[in-house]
């Protein structure tokens, strides 16, 4: 049986948050009486999360991601409700649950800047307690994996921003860690190096059946990783279950653009009955709902002379960015 | 605590920053240049204080040496530690890398006070024991162990007592950001650790030894170098820098609660 490795219950955080008016006369108010008032980032939300899985937080600039991750490793405090990982609360940051977590952020570093790669490994390996020769063995397994075994021994300041997110990586996991917090890993990586790293998440977790939590922006990383995605709309979950399930509900039709043989059958196709969206000449295009695509394009084939189909799928990033703005989802 | 594994990190975190330091080798050269001209100055200026008068507060310019010594040997570690370390707890907070801090299995105060190291420092520190050397000739001062035990106890609560005020100082950052100015005028107060805490008036001698206990730093040290020290002021100074120690220990802890990272 499958165990749940975070339990999060009715979470909420509140952040004291000043403000100031514009202007010189603003300024000089906010540096005598500074007008400061609590703000509730995260409201009110539960989730569990099984070993093993990877899931995708979803949300706007601001929607809360980061805060819930920083709060599940233990970062920042939450302020009501209950959280446990891997059977340790967090905020306690117990050695043995650290030996257990990891977090990548995309946009922060933690490898020493002036010495390459290699160095910061060995010293991450004596804060984990390893002996050098596990070390060596875990860094040349992950370096391989990472396909980083060249870059080891350039100094970080010299490595392209792909190779630097891979050493980071290869930082990160050294202790092995059974659950990963990964705040948008792929931030401003080529699509290449995206791949890559997207190819090594999936591996690390198929081999290790790591638990995997991930915020990202680039919608490539959630829908080739994540089964499931929790959709955080202003500090609230607006969806938690299966991706396929919230695109389905999302976009139920697709367009099918034919290309008939002759303008007198694509007239004779927009009189057929279908939902039309539009016809230029021999070319018309008609939407229909996902459950009826087969026996509607069976239809199509055996009774017009079609010269080309074409189904298209709206942008995954266009079905996402109304999840985004919207506050439910019920499936 | 698992004692070897922090030996094992600190050995770590010594090869580590010498290996970044060495990076830079001008950068080296010009701090060993400015540790030796700022000594040499410092003594200028104190020769000069006792051109005119040979004594001030009841102190020799030979046994005011002793004074300069401790303070170099201080400076020294403070440029080799805690200027390094303590300094990047501000950036830390800002950029929220304290996050990585945080997330290791390994005491947080240990990491961040001594990931880093200056080596450019070490020489500081060693012409500054070579001037207590010196002072221990000149002033004909009797080298024995309860002496050199004396010494190293008084020296070891200095120590503790700059560091746990500096320590203080930046975890304040944690609510109020910016806290550069504070440890500049920390840093301005240690400069008249030179002088004796006598030379100063009687409030100022107070406000040195209760609010900002400067006095404690380098003064006691020096009676104990010169054998006038009373065995209550040494006590005195181990029971301060255990409650600063401790304190500075409580308080980072307190903070962290207040910790809440920064935005992506």
């Amino acid at each position: 049986m499958v165990q749940n490795i975070i339990d999060v219950r009715n979470l909420s955080k509140s952040f004291d948050i000043s403000s100031k008016e514009p202007g010189l006369k603003g300024t000089i108010k906010h540096f005598f009486k500074r007008q400061t008032k609590s703000l509730k980032v995260i409201k009110d939300i539960s989730f569990e999360i099984q070993e093993g899985e990877i899931v995708g937080f979803l949300g706007a600039n601001g929607a809360g991601k980061t805060t819930i991750l920083k709060m599940l490793c233990g970062l920042i405090y939450p302020s009501e409700g209950s959280i446990m990982v891997s059977g340790y609360l967090p905020f306690m940051r117990k050695e043995n649950f650290l030996k257990n977590i990891t977090l990548i952020m995309g946009q922060k570093q933690q490898l020493i800047w002036d010495l390459p790669p290699i160095e910061s490994f060995y010293l991450n390996a004596s804060i984990y307690d390893l002996d050098k020769f596990e070390a060596k063995r875990r860094i040349k397994k992950l370096s391989e994996m990472l396909e980083i075994d060249k870059e080891l021994f350039i100094p970080v300041r010299k490595l392209s921003l792909g190779q630097r997110m891979k050493s980071e990586l290869l930082a990160a996991l050294i202790h092995e860690p059974n659950i990963l917090f990964l705040d948008e890993p792929t931030l401003g990586l080529d699509i290449n190096a995206q791949r890559n790293l997207r190819k090594f998440l999936k591996k690390y977790n198929k081999e290790t059946n790591a638990t995997i939590c991930l915020t990202s922006h680039y919608m490539k990383d959630i829908t080739s990783l994540c089964k499931r995605v929790i959709c955080v709309h202003e500090g609230t979950v607006s969806y938690d279950g299966k991706l396929d399930l919230l695109l389905k509900k999302l976009s139920p039709v697709k367009e099918i653009l034919i290309v008939c043989r002759s303008e007198e059958d694509a007239i004779k196709l927009e009189n057929y009955g279908f939902n039309v969206k539009n016809k230029i000449k021999n070319e018309i295009t008609i939407k229909i709902e996902n459950n009826s695509i087969t026996s509607s394009l069976k239809t199509i084939l055996n009774n017009f002379d079609i010269e080309d189909l074409f189904i298209n799928e709206p942008p995954i990033d266009e079905i996402i960015g109304r999840v985004l703005i919207k506050k439910d989802y019920e499936i | 605590m698992n004692l070897r594994k922090y030996l094992k990190v600190y050995k770590k975190f010594l090869h580590t920053s010498l290996a970044s330091e060495l990076e830079y080798k001008t950068n080296i050269l010009i701090d060993l240049i400015t540790a030796i001209l700022s000594l040499i100055g410092s003594i200028f200026l104190l020769s000069i204080f006792f051109q005119n008068n040979g004594y001030i507060g009841g102190w020799k310019f030979e046994e005011a040496l002793i004074i300069q010594g401790i303070y170099t040997v201080l400076n020294g570690i403070t440029n080799t530690w805690f200027n390094p370390n303590l300094t990047e707890i501000v950036k830390h907070i800002r950029e929220g890398t304290l996050d990585f801090v945080l997330l290791k299995p390994i005491d947080s105060q240990f990491f961040i006070s001594l990931k880093k190291i200056n080596p450019s420092g070490f020489l500081e520190i060693m012409l500054g024991f070579c001037l207590l050397f010196f002072c221990v000739r000149i002033n004909q001062i009797n080298l024995n162990l309860s002496f050199l035990t004396l010494s190293l106890i008084t020296i070891s609560c200095s120590i503790c007592i700059l560091y746990s005020l500096w320590f203080f100082i930046s975890t304040t950052t944690i609510w109020f950001v910016k806290t550069w100015n504070a440890i500049e005028v920390l840093r301005s107060f240690l400069y008249i650790g030179r002088f004796p805490l006598n030379s100063f008036s009687f409030s100022l001698r107070i406000f040195f030894s209760i609010f900002i206990p400067i006095a404690f730093i380098t003064t006691i040290p020096s009676e104990v170098f010169l054998g006038v020290s009373q065995l209550w002021k040494i006590l005195l100074e181990v029971i301060v820098a255990t409650v600063f120690l401790k304190t500075s220990r409580k308080f980072w802890l307190f903070a962290l609660k207040f910790y809440s990272s920064a935005s992506s």
